[in-house]
């Protein structure tokens, strides 16, 4: 079923109204901020310990030359320096390599020759960070250039320089092929269709650039064998696993403490050369280390996002039933393939390019490349590449609208997958929950005014004003997942939940996933709240410490609520049905005989004769006896194998204004309509869809890595790649339907990447709705002033 | 070298670098780490202090340079135990979400308001425009400063029972906001 509930800014009713204290879901104030507004929170450059040493690291000016020779020597006498360590350094410990998410090996430090601008090449560790700086002007290293490859097209020529000759028989720079659906099925539908339309696309270079930059603090103690490590990292559990593979260190001895994250959006998903350096530092000096990059460290060499040069064909009948859809992938993976995603899904999610739509046959081929580029590949809230999959669809819909010379928004609506249809399996094989697309066209249409603003634009068009409108729809999948189908290096993508209720009724709930800023105390205390009637002020969230909260995968790919926060509602059905027993006791009935009212069992028909969950809590650690068999205390603990993934949907409407005479695109308005299922709190929703939306307007307008044809980056600072500011999104109108997830136990699809996800092609697709009148049908991101110009005078070209 | 100067009304003095940023001094020499360092180009305002009431960004200030004068930080923004309207509008509009650039933002805010009581939508953007929220879309900390500048202007009637029960040390908000940005007709 689903339900709608429009909520347009200026109204009161989109502030947090807070329109009570909630026992469970609904709006709520953060638990958190009382710290955050004070200055209070605890990031990891926060964290100050002892003879604590700081780590700096040297790093390549060129993107790809041979290392003839380091001299460290002049660096190693500076009177606050304690260690200097190069990759020959570390390969004599076999540290000089680790293995990615992606089975691949990227250099912790250079041993051979560097493959990207701003790789690591060797590190000082100093008394201070200014110390430590001042080293590294100190060492000496001797590059022999080599020709760079900086084109993703020319990488696979035959002439091409070989970026990876550490691998053994490595000829070219080839890094994977992969490809799904049905070719010939697809092939024949377009040979038979009344329309094609194809389109080449590309998705440029961007990076998450959390405020916040990577870093961390490590504290080995020689004696007890036991490494702390505090670190800005999405995956605590999964990053302990893998220092203990790498690094030799029994798991048992590593605690990793992710504290306050400062922005993360995939960027801290990785384990970074940093970090393992830190780690190899405290080692070597026994003192506790900190590393904390710069913000062009964390520009140039942490992972990027997207690089996908992309042919999209769509296939239709004369009257606008959507066919088939065809699409090669050229994909940009860097030096390495760092690439975090499920091991099995090498493009990510990318397969739902098929988008919201019931077609007959769909087909896509990608070819991975190496190229003299940072490795990365899945980040920026790209919920495994699903903003490129739906990027292209939402892109290539609106230029066979253009073709069709039909409405977009009608061009959508008579293309959806049907309500009837779910569970739908696309095909390409994922398996959609639940839907209902055209209710949320709908009622974004009806939010944004659809007729009135095409009437507005015919007005301004014959007045010579470029005014476009912009629809796109999205459907995601999320919440990985399965561990039948999903893993990330051997491990299987479950999360762990631990609920403990003490004697007074208070609790605590451990997850294994990591906020960095989406509000899991809040949340997370409200689902546990919903199931078991203890206020959420009552229920403290412990979370991102490696040693007190239970084994999981961590927060990325909007999976925090869909997985963990499945496990917290679970955990909570678990020890309710503990309490259940416990009251049957108390109240001498049967537990049959028992209803649960939101805090309280209650005698069936009796309304009086009834206990609370506090009292419940008291009884299960007291003195008296429990019903027989029944251990003592009120606690629980489960592991969530999700069934399937979840299926978020939007609806988005963007109005743009071009000035003729600059170039210059406004957003002037953004209607989204998102459904993630059952809302847990609307406020943090909506925060966490704004934030989204202003994604997309970097991405669409502004964010872009690019490099020289030597290879240099020229992104490297916030000067360089700008980032959306106040004076550059509009204020927000988001509305909403909740069509519950059929599998998950409280109905709930997660929100956190929806709007990254959904919002570039919807202003893309406004901004050359704006420019129909010069004849233009697509013009790629960043669609900056210069290259709006470009193509309103008639010469579009790809940004690389 | 010496430097004194005064910090959240307080003398300082310590012997520091000549070349010694103002946000490494309050960060690593005073253990004032509500200010956090976002970049290196003065683009993310994450680093916002007050130097003699005026915000600036303190990656961009030697510390050898605010010799003499009066810095105030985030940590000083709550007086007697009572947060600042300011802060209890972050609380009370979702006006963040990591908390990274919150101080900065709230700094910024705090000076707009001395000198603006009633600042439209518009004269907010501007003046929080040299710094970068990645979370909230900045629609949030608009509202977030109207809510505390309405509250200031006393239009708010029964006025923050939200910010009230944050103004509890470490106690959350679950209690109905008021909405003075409604009732003051500001939207």
């Amino acid at each position: 079923m689903t339900t709608t509930d429009p909520r347009p800014p200026g109204l009161p009713a989109d502030l947090p109204d807070n329109d009570h204290k909630p026992l469970g879901h609904g709006r709520m104030h953060r638990k958190e901020d009382p710290r955050f507004v004070r200055g209070r929170g605890r990031y990891v450059d926060d964290v100050q310990l002892p003879g604590m040493l700081h780590l700096a690291i040297l790093r390549s000016p060129l993107a790809h030359a041979r290392i003839v020779s380091i001299d460290t020597s002049a660096a190693a006498a500076h009177p606050k320096v304690e260690a200097v360590v190069t990759g020959a350094d570390l390969a004599a410990q076999g540290l000089a390599w680790m293995p990615t998410l992606s089975n691949d090996v990227q250099a912790v430090l250079a041993t051979d020759k560097v493959r990207f601008q701003g790789q690591e090449v060797a590190f000082v560790v100093a008394e201070d960070r200014y110390a430590a700086r001042d080293a590294l002007e100190l060492i000496d290293v001797e590059y022999e250039p080599l020709p760079p490859v900086v084109d993703v097209r020319t990488a696979l020529a035959p002439d091409a320089p070989v970026i990876r000759d550490d691998l053994e028989g490595k000829t070219d720079n080839h890094c994977f092929d992969w490809e799904t659906g049905d070719r010939a099925a697809t092939d024949a539908v377009f040979e038979r269709a009344d329309v094609v339309v194809s389109q080449d696309l590309v998705y440029p270079r961007s990076h998450p650039a959390p405020m916040e930059t990577c870093g961390s603090v490590a504290d080995y103690d020689r004696v007890e064998g036991r490494l702390t490590l505090w670190s800005t990292t999405q995956a605590p559990h999964a990053h302990r696993t893998l220092y203990a593979l790498v690094a030799g260190l029994p798991e048992h001895k590593i605690r990793v403490i992710s504290p306050d994250i400062g922005g993360g959006f995939g960027n801290k998903v990785p384990i970074y050369p940093g970090y393992v350096c830190s780690v190899v530092a405290s080692i070597v000096t026994g003192k506790p280390v900190k590393w904390m990059e710069d913000r062009s460290e964390n520009l140039m060499s942490t992972g990027f996002a997207r690089d996908y040069v992309m042919r999209g064909e769509i296939a239709a009948t004369r009257d606008g039933k959507i066919l088939a859809i065809r699409t090669h992938v050229l994909a940009d993976h860097g030096a390495f393939n760092g690439t975090a995603a499920p091991v099995k899904y090498p493009a990510g999610f990318f397969g739902v390019f098929t988008g919201s739509y019931d077609l007959e046959a769909a087909y896509c081929s990608m070819t991975a490349v190496h190229t003299n580029k940072a490795p990365g590949g899945v980040a920026y809230a790209c919920s495994f590449r699903i903003t490129e999959a739906v990027y292209l669809v939402e892109r290539i819909v609106d230029c066979l609208a253009d073709e069709l010379g039909m409405d977009p928004a009608e061009l959508r609506l008579r293309n959806f997958i049907r309500p009837e249809q779910f569970p739908y399996r696309s095909k390409t094989g994922w398996v959609y929950d639940s839907g209902e697309y055209e209710t949320a066209m709908r009622l974004a249409m009806d939010m944004a005014g659809y007729e009135d603003l095409r009437r507005e634009q015919a007005e301004k068009r014959e007045r010579g004003e470029l005014m476009g409108v912009g629809v796109a729809f999205f459907t995601e999948a999320v919440g990985a997942g399965p561990r039948k189908d999903m893993d990330i290096l051997g491990l299987g993508m479950n999360d762990g939940c631990e609920l403990r209720v003490h004697p007074t009724g208070k609790a605590v709930v451990r997850l294994s996933v990591q906020s960095q800023g989406q509000g899991h105390e809040t949340t997370f205390a409200q689902i546990v709240a919903e199931e078991i009637g203890i206020p959420p002020d009552d229920i403290d969230v412990v979370h991102g410490d490696t040693d007190n909260t239970p084994f999981g995968l961590g927060t990325y790919g909007s999976r925090s609520t869909p997985v963990s926060g499945a496990a917290a509602a679970l955990v909570a059905r678990k020890v309710r049905d503990k309490a259940r027993i416990i009251a049957s006791g108390m109240l001498e009935v049967s537990v049959a005989d028992l209803e649960w009212e939101k805090g309280s069992f209650h005698v069936a028909g009796d309304p009086s004769k009834s206990v609370t969950i506090q009292q419940i809590a008291m009884a299960a650690h007291g003195a008296g006896d429990l019903p027989e068999g029944l251990e003592g205390a009120l606690e629980a603990q489960i592991c969530y194998n999700p069934e399937n993934l979840t299926y978020p949907f939007g609806a988005y409407i963007c109005v743009v204004d071009v000035d003729p005479g600059t170039a210059v695109v406004k957003v002037r308005r953004f209607v989204a309509v998102d459904d993630c299922g059952t809302r847990i709190n609307p406020m943090i929703i909506e925060g966490q869809v704004h934030g989204g939306l202003t994604d997309g307007v970097g991405m669409a307008l502004m964010e872009m890595v690019a490099f020289d044809e030597e290879g240099n980056c020229l992104g490297g600072s916030l000067m360089d790649y700008l980032i959306p500011t106040s004076l550059e999104v509009p204020d927000w109108e988001t509305g909403h339907t909740v069509t519950p997830s059929p599998h998950h136990p409280i109905g709930a699809k997660g929100i956190g990447e929806s709007a990254t996800v959904g919002s570039p092609p919807a202003i893309v697709n406004a901004v050359v709705d704006a420019l129909k009148p010069f004849g233009v049908r697509h013009a790629d991101m960043p669609l900056t002033p210069s290259r709006v110009w470009d193509a309103m005078r008639g010469a579009a070209t790809p940004p690389i | 070298m010496q430097v004194t100067m005064t910090v959240n009304g307080e003398p300082v003095t310590r012997e520091v670098e000549g070349r010694l940023l103002l946000v490494h001094f309050l960060r690593d020499h005073l253990g004032l780490t509500g200010t956090h360092w976002g970049c290196d180009t003065s683009n993310c305002g994450t680093c916002v202090v007050w130097l003699d009431g005026e915000p600036v960004k303190s990656c961009t200030v030697l510390a050898a340079m605010a010799g003499g004068h009066e810095v105030r930080t985030v940590e000083d923004l709550e007086r007697d135990g009572r947060l600042d309207p300011v802060q209890r509008g972050f609380v009370a509009c979702h006006g963040l979400q990591c908390g990274f650039c919150t101080p900065g933002m709230m700094m910024t805010a705090r000076a707009l308001l001395d000198r603006n009581p009633d600042p439209s939508e518009q004269e907010i953007r501007e003046a929080i425009s040299g710094q970068i929220c990645r979370c909230t879309g900045y629609a949030t900390i608009v509202r977030s400063v109207r809510w505390a500048a309405a509250v200031e202007r006393g239009e708010a009637g029964e006025v923050g029972e939200a910010g009230e029960a944050a103004d509890e040390a470490g106690g959350p908000d679950v209690e109905p906001a008021a909405e003075p940005v409604a009732t003051g007709g500001a939207q």
